[in-house]
């Protein structure tokens, strides 16, 4: 198995890495984030930092939707299943996370919970109409990308009157993630982790558009690049990054403007507005409580609404104990500083989100990382 | 669940609904997202549903890139393998 992929494009890929070593002022760090799983996916999978200077590192932050979900709505979404005897319909990437003590979709399956993977939330409605006698729950997560297609299908709902589907809702917003980690004590005041740029998601940008990140480069002096997912794009726009602070500016650019425009997708927009409020917290792995971070469903909606429909019970959920996926999601430590990285947690027995999605730091560490350090650079030659 | 995936539409029905051709899989995804749609346009899907247009060159490149780094499959599988 080849763990780094060759890139497509290399005499590109080789000037690119060349103007961004003869651009990034040695004198200097340039620390970027990426915010979405979808770039640490293919930082790993290309080794993408092997072909950056010393000076120049990858943070990886908490755009994974699955790893930011904290476990005590997993616990709920469990309830939903085995307590509401409702049919529960996920994303694959939902199953195998873990929740309190380990219990995951697929275990809660395992013992008899209609639990159901679907592609689309297309496939839960029609699994509501194939279904009338039984109440069939959307369990909701992710960013801006996925909210569309869940405001879709409550509105398709509610066309069909289909009194049987409702949505757990679990949304949330990049934007404020982001204006979070910046005002956290962790960037603030221990200075524990520096943030000098971010890379900012393409699919989820195509939806929201590049503007609403721009309170957040103004406000922290952060410039911001949307980028999209292949290497090539990632490297592009670190060099823009790393341009915008040789010269002293924090804007918000796009690198991936063949599918991202400053005002994104209005149909798109106009649609979550309709169905969707603004939550005014919501609670993050790793990132504790954000204020206007999520959204839930409007009171127009309410009949479709699983927080309203089912009685949810107060519960103490708890992480696996010496899981570090909650500082990894803030950048604060890395997949290699959890002492269960590898041995007790891997992809087949995770112990923590961020090793079960193919987007979550762990995951990419292991799967591509695992065999590589920093004095062992494979494609620093092939690409100097 | 985050990638998405180009796929040429070769079908439109009235109801925000088309179907897409996709290295010989065919699968209906909804349009509702995206205005002015028209038979052999490409576009880019994410969990069902068309989230905006790609060039056809775009949409190779894409398809291309995802097949060597081996996430191709994996994609496909998602789309036709859930249960119903
Ligand atoms: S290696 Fe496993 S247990 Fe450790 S932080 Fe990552 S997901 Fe959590």
């Amino acid at each position: 198995m080849k763990y780094v992929s060759e890139f497509r494009d290399k005499d590109l890929a080789k000037s690119v890495s060349a103007a961004i070593r003869r651009e990034a002022d040695p004198g200097r760090t340039y620390n970027f984030m990426e915010f979405c799983g979808g770039h640490t996916h293919a930082i790993f999978r290309y080794g993408v930092q092997d072909l950056m200077p010393d000076n120049v590192a990858y943070m990886h932050g908490p755009g994974c939707p699955v790893c930011v979900l904290p476990v005590r709505r997993l616990d709920d979404a469990v309830e939903i299943a085995e307590r509401h005897n409702a049919i529960l319909c996920t994303y694959g990437d939902m199953m195998r996370v873990p929740g309190t003590k380990q219990r995951s979709l697929i275990r809660a399956k395992a013992d008899g919970a209609d639990i159901r993977m679907v592609y689309s939330t297309l496939d839960a409605l029609k699994i509501s109409r194939d279904n009338p006698d039984r109440e069939v729950v959307f369990f909701a997560i992710g960013f801006e990308t996925t909210t569309p297609p869940t405001a879709v299908a409550i509105k398709q709902a509610q066309k069909e009157d289909l009194s049987n589907f409702s949505v757990f809702c679990n949304h949330v917003l990049t934007p404020p993630a982001i204006a979070h980690i910046l005002q956290s004590p962790d960037v603030q005041d221990l200075g524990t982790v520096e943030i000098d740029g971010f890379l900012g998601p393409s699919h989820v940008s195509s939806v929201i558009g590049s503007k609403p990140y721009e309170p957040a480069a103004e406000i922290f002096g952060k410039p911001v690049v949307i980028a999209g997912f292949e290497p090539l794009d990632v490297m592009q726009s670190t060099l823009m990054l790393i341009r915008q602070i040789n010269e002293g500016r924090f804007e918000v650019e796009n690198e991936y403007t063949r599918g991202v425009t400053r005002e994104g997708n209005l149909k798109a927009q106009a649609l979550v507005e309709e169905v969707f409020d603004t939550r005014d917290a919501f609670e993050w792995r790793g990132l504790g409580t954000v204020a206007k971070s999520a959204l839930k469903i409007r009171e127009a909606f309410a009949a479709f609404d699983a927080e309203q429909r089912f009685e949810i019970s107060p519960k103490q959920s708890r992480e696996v104990k010496s899981c570090e996926c909650p500082a990894i999601l803030r950048g604060v430590k890395k997949p290699t500083d959890c002492k269960l990285f590898g041995k007790v947690c891997t992809p087949d027995t995770p112990m923590g989100s961020c090793m079960v999605s193919s987007e979550g730091a762990c995951a990419a560490y292991w799967t591509y990382g695992r065999f590589r350090t920093k004095s062992a650079r494979p494609q620093r030659e092939a690409a100097a | 669940m985050c990638l998405a995936i180009p796929a040429k539409i070769t079908e439109l029905d009235g109801d925000d609904m088309a179907v897409v051709a996709l290295e010989g899989i065919k699968k209906r995804i909804s349009t509702a997202l995206v205005e002015d749609l028209a038979v052999g346009d490409y576009v880019l899907v994410h969990v069902g549903y068309a989230l905006h247009k790609v060039s056809p060159d775009e949409a190779a490149r894409t398809l291309q890139l995802m097949a060597e780094a081996g996430v191709l499959q994996d994609e496909l599988d998602e789309m036709t393998g859930a249960d119903q």
